[in-house]
């Protein structure tokens, strides 16, 4: 095979780490109002069919949205075998925690409606608001873990040792972090929620909303502060080359405060990453009270798009910064699958990418309408 | 006792796929005869076959839920357990996996939502469209799943490159067209398709017993019972196939799977029955039919198949040579590059480097593998030897329900042929004693794979003791005990569930035939 020497390895893993941002922004977004959703559930819907209603906004949709996670998880293992390897290994019992929030959603929206006890589907609400708020939070305080740099380090077989704890990831800053994505995530929920329930839901959810969005923007704000005062970036001290082995032991990095605004300053561009995150939180603010439906949606992804992007165009070419070692830390350049590997990945997406946002469209259309009791009662039997 | 990573490893990865594995199969095969079920009702316009679709859908949404449920951490646990492993291979592993989910994930869990949801929503092609897509993904997703795997069985397309101390994609050509993949996604997609098929024919069975529905249970039955057949036989030539390509590519697994210690003259007899003892290395009490595991494994009479203790003496050699390689990858380590040292270790990696893989086993019981003893490297020959009784026993049951699967599909075809399909109660209780069979043959399917490749994660290559992640054992233990309650709860729950829905049977479905008729012309009553 040769067709892959007509992308350079370079501009192949730029792709993949912008491919990266892709697929997270997208789970964020589509699987956000998921989670954002679930989340909100106990606080704007207070009788039973209120909260069938809430659940089936998300019920036909949410199973498509997370596998935006699935898929991220596994374009990950293929396209940055180290991430996958250290995140996951390193963040063990956080990763657990995940794992076992999201193992409650399907067989909640499945299991709750199928008896008629209220023991029963108080505890699958339960369930659901778990699934919903413990991820949301998490995820949020394991970037601000990678934003400080994580403990681990590679022997000389590339073998990983993680030398943190799990309650060493809860540090403030980190915490801080996972407040904004929940808020952040309970500004999209309460968007959606706006957008897809009318009634007493709707008004309770857009009050959420509009508290999450305020929320939203000061802890953004503060975050981006207490990273300019609070503690240093990295950067790369040896010679680059691009094109490289895939082996993070080859360079030297120090730990220096500012590092991570180096990129606005010679990319002004790059700030519209984190305006973005402010007016699109404040655009969702003022859609909700003025009771736009369409354009809040929108402008909350909007908000989500800034801030994730923020995290990645303020640590680039980072991935995961190592405080342990330094040199250790996984960047774009040292951190991928081979040229190969990257080529052939990049194909499958660039052909299946643009099915999936197609046929996903199509679903949403044909879903498109309020849900109400009407429609919980019409579909007897399949509605959850 | 200090409690080994490597074995809790193990542990975890089999608990979760195992309960994983319960939900897969009637995932795979339900979602193929709903969509055969829902292509009669668009083609022939009967409402019956409508709400059999609904029905069996019902059931269909109660077991996907945990399919999905379970599979989450199937993606991510290979990172957090698995992280030598991840490194190592993820240049190759990691592709079939993304791609399974760009393909299939999103078909299969976009479209379920329309399955569901879509009744009311879609027209009568569209809706049959939205339940072909649903099938299609859930089989597209273990095409890409089993290309994962058989690479691990049969590691093709690869190669190991120094500077970054891992495997890397040379031809991925030959990843996707691997021949033991191909044999395996067949064969466990048939697997799924008779845990599927005699699953609605022990349930139907089960109504006509009660002679309740018994439209739709006849119906059901006659269904299952030919595609059931079908994919039986499917299932154990397939499985035939994979037994050929073992002997071609993981002789020591046929081997461990025979009990057979010693190489014998072709063609090889084929053991029955017998009590395999791993301290003496001998079969006691063996029932033996000749010629048959030659035919099995070789194609052929006159092919040699090698026993375990000629493959322990291959792999003493593999491990000699192995060495050779370990100490050339670190003396072009210790150089920087393979152009900074001499043309003798340029060559001894070159002639050696297929057995580096052989030099990791000694990791286990000395850090520099070149300074291991002859006593340690007999000990870790003999480590390439599976758990032979369990290879033994897994693989003869498995087989054994395979045919019985044949027997009783077979039956039922022949009985709905003669439209009888439920004259013989006899034969609808043993339809229902039938229903949890499948579900041992695959799980026993699996440890025969998985366990028969031990001590590999990745044949020849990486020893599974090797590809784990430095974990504490405390944390191990407790995401063990928190899976299994988690799952062990779901579990019940989702019996519970399944059960009440085939104790409530089908709803009424009282909505007008098709419209092939415009309401119109119908003269009003």
């Amino acid at each position: 095979m040769i067709l892959h020497q007509f992308i350079d390895y370079e501009t192949l893993r730029v792709i993949w780490w912008l491919l990266i941002g892709v697929l997270l922004i997208g789970f964020a977004i589509t699987d956000g109002f998921d989670l954002g959703t679930g989340t909100l559930l106990p606080f704007v819907a207070k009788t039973d069919m209120e909260r069938r209603i809430v659940i089936n906004t998300i019920g036909p949709v949410w199973e498509g949205n997370q596998v935006w996670l699935i898929v991220a998880g596994g374009a990950i293992f293929a396209a940055w075998p180290p991430l996958y390897a250290v995140s996951f290994s390193g963040f063990y019992l956080a990763m657990f925690i995940i794992l076992a929030s999201l193992i409650l959603r399907p067989v909640g929206f499945k299991y709750r409606s199928k008896r008629d006890s209220d023991t029963w589907r108080a505890a699958w609400d339960c369930a659901l608001f778990i699934g919903g708020f413990v991820p949301a939070l998490i995820f949020g305080v394991a970037m601000g873990n990678v934003l400080q740099g994580v403990p681990f380090r590679f022997n000389n077989d590339l073998r990983i040792f993680y030398e943190g704890s799990f309650f060493g990831l809860l540090n403030p800053f980190a915490l801080l972090c996972g407040l904004i994505s929940v808020a952040m995530l309970v500004m999209h929920g309460g968007a959606w929620l706006a957008l897809k329930t009318s009634g007493p839901v709707a008004e309770r959810a857009r009050r959420y909303g509009i508290i999450a969005a305020l929320i939203t923007i000061i802890l953004f704000g503060l975050a981006g502060l207490w990273v300019w005062a609070g503690f240093g970036g990295y950067r790369i001290t040896s010679p680059i080359d691009p094109t490289g082995a895939s082996n993070p032991l080859m360079k030297t990095v120090v730990e220096e405060s500012g590092a991570w605004f180096v990129n606005y300053g010679s990319y002004p561009v790059l700030l519209l990453a984190p305006v973005f995150g402010f007016i699109g939180a404040a655009g969702a603010f003022i859609g909700l009270r003025a009771r736009w439906e369409i354009a809040t949606i929108l402008l909350s992804a909007l908000s989500i798009f800034g801030i994730i992007s923020t995290v990645g165009v303020s640590m680039f070419p980072f991935i995961l910064p190592s405080s342990l070692d330094p040199r250790s830390s996984l960047t774009v350049w040292d951190a991928s699958s081979s040229h190969l590997t990257l080529f052939i990945m990049l194909v499958v997406t660039v052909i299946f990418i643009p099915l999936i946002v197609a046929y996903t469209s199509w679903v949403y259309h044909v879903l498109w309408g309020k849900v109400d009791e009407d429609t919980i009662n019409d579909e007897s039997g399949h509605a959850y | 006792m200090e409690l080994d990573i490597v074995a809790l490893s193990r542990l975890q990865f089999a608990i979760t796929a195992l309960y994983h594995f319960l939900f897969v199969p009637l995932t795979l095969g339900l979602s193929v005869l709903l969509a055969i079920m829902e292509t009669v009702y668009v083609m022939t316009g009967r409402v019956i076959w409508r709400q059999m679709t609904k029905f069996w859908g019902t059931l269909f949404g109660i077991n996907f839920a945990l399919g999905v449920a379970t599979g989450i951490v199937m993606e991510f646990q290979f990172g957090m357990n698995w992280s030598y492993y991840s490194h190592y291979v993820g240049d190759i592993f990691g592709a079939p996996l993304a791609i399974e989910g760009l393909m299939a994930f999103f078909l299969e869990a976009t479209f379920v939502g329309l399955f569901f949801f879509g009744w009311d929503k879609l027209s009568k092609v569209g809706h049959l469209a939205a339940t072909w897509a649903v099938a299609a993904g859930s089989n597209f997703s273990a095409l890409w799943i089993l290309i994962a795997n058989g690479w691990m069985q049969n590691p093709v397309g690869s190669a190991f490159n120094p500077q970054t101390m891992r495997m890397e994609v040379v031809d991925f050509y030959e990843v996707l067209f691997n021949p033991v993949a191909q044999a395996k996604f067949v064969h466990t997609v048939s697997a799924g398709y008779v845990t599927a098929s005699i699953f609605v024919l022990g349930v139907s069975a089960w109504y006509a017993l009660k002679g309740r529905h018994i439209d739709i249970a006849r119906r059901s039955m006659t269904v299952a019972a030919s595609f059931g057949l079908a994919s039986a036989l499917s299932v154990v030539v397939l499985g035939d196939e994979s037994g050929y390509l073992s002997g071609e590519h993981q002789k020591m697994k046929l081997a461990a799977i025979e009990a057979m210690w010693e190489t014998e003259p072709a063609p090889a007899a084929f053991t029955v029955f017998g009590i395999p003892d791993t301290e003496a290395r001998e079969t006691h009490y063996a029932v033996r039919v000749p010629w048959v595991m030659g035919l099995i494994g070789t194609r052929s009479l006159t092919t040699e198949i090698p026993g375990i203790k000629e493959l322990v003496d291959r792999a003493r050699a593999n491990i000699r040579s192995g060495l050779l390689a370990y100490d050339a990858l670190q003396r072009i380590r210790e150089a920087g590059s393979t152009t900074a040292v001499g043309q003798e270790v340029r060559d001894a990696f070159e002639t050696n480097g297929g057995d580096l893989g052989y030099a990791l086993l000694l990791k286990r019981y000395v850090d520099d593998p070149r300074q291991a003893t002859d006593e340690q490297i007999e000990k870790a020959a003999w480590d390439t030897v599976p758990n032979v009784p369990t290879l033994f026993w897994s693989f003869r049951i498995m087989v054994g329900l395979g045919v019985f699967f044949i027997l009783l599909t077979a039956t039922f075809f022949i009985l709905s042929v003669r439209r009888k399909i439920d004259a013989y109660p006899f034969l609808l209780r043993i339809a229902v004693f039938a229903i949890p069979l499948p579900w041992i043959a695959a799980e026993l399917g699996w440890v025969v794979a998985e366990s028969g490749r031990q001590p590999w994660t990745i044949e020849g290559i990486l020893p599974t003791a090797a590809a784990v992640s430095n974990l504490g054992a405390s944390s191990l233990l407790l995401t063990i005990a928190g899976f299994v309650v988690i799952y062990t709860t779901l579990f019940i729950v989702e019996m519970g569930l399944m059960l009440k829905a085939i104790r409530k049977g089908p709803e009424p479905d009282f909505e007008p035939e098709a419209k092939l008729i415009s309401p119109n012309i119908v003269p009003a009553e």
